[in-house]
């Protein structure tokens, strides 16, 4: 596709050779594809794309492996982070190891390996998109489906009195003490996507000191029934008031501190 | 002069380039792709600034941006 660089030119944006060639499968103006395209880019820049093995999840981004130019593991439903946890544990250090996961995958089914493998400090990279619904099996609600948000599932609005509110992945993860860095960013503009790869560069970068953890913003046009022009205002409007951009935790910071949580606090025998 | 690249098998046509350009300069064509698509094309290209907005938004990777050293 790309024609010989004149020399008398600099490059602004090239696709980077971290993707493959091959055409996504995800819907126009899916976020999806951008998110990936910051993995890939960090992957490119850290000079670490022999040493990254990816763990692909079920969902939208079931078929991400064939994306990526690195080794990569799909794993069952949810189960991405504890696969990661093996595949961390058996290898050398060196290596880099991040999951991505969708809120369907990682905040419904995956609810337990998640906060598992955050509570055990597992070194790894999980990328979490989050677009507040199910999109491959047909726009259903999810966990993290906002108040009043109609989807096949919940087709006059979520009725928080019969569903509750949607989870918070970052806040929850907060109160736990292992994790070296927990945020949110989001792909609703250049701005965002600037930043989100910033995210996604500083959890690579404190992998081999612990749990990394970015949740990032995503649109999804088709579940959404609007326009990708559209959705990325949708998710200015609606998510980020519910789901605030912010780094929740970065190396030296506590645990939440609403919890309360002394960690000095050690079992003693005698009173 | 700045050069956009765009990969019109990848293009889905889903506008996001279009909406990012503050020149304006991106448009929906009466081609049609492998998929189907109808993919973007530039006109004006000598008015880009090659701020390479319109490929950090693509969600296909299929823009690529080059500035020239020098003005012409
Ligand atoms: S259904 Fe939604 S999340 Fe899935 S590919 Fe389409 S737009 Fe993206
Ligand atoms: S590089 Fe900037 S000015 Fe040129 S076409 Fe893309 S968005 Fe428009
Ligand atoms: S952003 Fe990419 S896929 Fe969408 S219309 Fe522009 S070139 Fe085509």
């Amino acid at each position: 596709m790309i024609e010989p660089l004149a020399t008398d030119e600099k490059v602004v944006f090239e696709r980077t050779e971290v993707l493959t060639d091959h055409a996504l499968h995800y819907c126009p103006g899916c976020t999806h594809g951008i998110a990936h395209r910051l993995i890939a880019e960090v992957i490119e820049e850290m000079d670490i794309q022999d040493r990254t093995i990816g763990v692909c999840p079920v969902g939208c981004s079931v078929l991400a492996y064939q994306y990526f130019d690195v080794d990569i593991q799909q794993a069952a439903h949810g189960r991405a982070p504890a696969v990661a946890t093996g595949i961390r544990r058996v290898l050398p250090p060196d290596r880099y190891v991040f999951t991505y996961q969708g809120d369907g995958d990682l905040a419904s089914i995956g609810m337990g390996e998640i906060l598992h493998a955050a509570n055990r400090g597992e070194k790894i990279t999980v990328i979490f998109l989050n677009n507040a619904i199910y999109g491959m099996t047909g726009g259903q609600m999810a966990p993290t489906t906002l108040p009043g948000q109609k989807t096949t599932t919940s087709p006059f609005g979520r009725d928080t009195a019969q569903t509750g509110h949607p989870i918070r992945m970052c806040e929850m993860l907060n109160t736990l003490v292992e994790p070296v860095l927990i945020a949110r960013g989001s792909l609703s503009s250049p701005k965002g996507i600037n930043r989100a790869k910033k995210l996604i560069r500083q959890a690579f970068e404190l992998q081999h000191q612990g749990f990394t953890f970015v949740e990032l913003l995503s649109t999804c046009p088709t579940g959404w029934g609007i326009t990708p022009t559209d959705a990325v205002k949708w998710l200015d409007r609606n998510m980020t008031p519910f789901f605030p951009l912010q780094v929740f935790r970065e190396p030296g910071a506590m645990p939440d501190a609403s919890h309360k949580y002394a960690p000095d606090l050690k079992v003693r025998d005698e009173a | 002069m700045n050069r956009v690249v765009i990969d019109k098998d990848r293009c889905k046509a889903c506008e996001m380039c279009v909406s990012v350009c503050n020149k304006e300069l991106i448009e929906i064509s009466d081609e049609l792709n492998a998929k189907g698509y109808h993919p973007v094309e530039l006109h004006d290209p000598e008015q880009c600034t090659a701020c390479g907005l319109c490929a950090l938004v693509c969600p296909e990777g299929g823009i690529a941006v080059y500035k020239a050293k020098k003005a012409g």
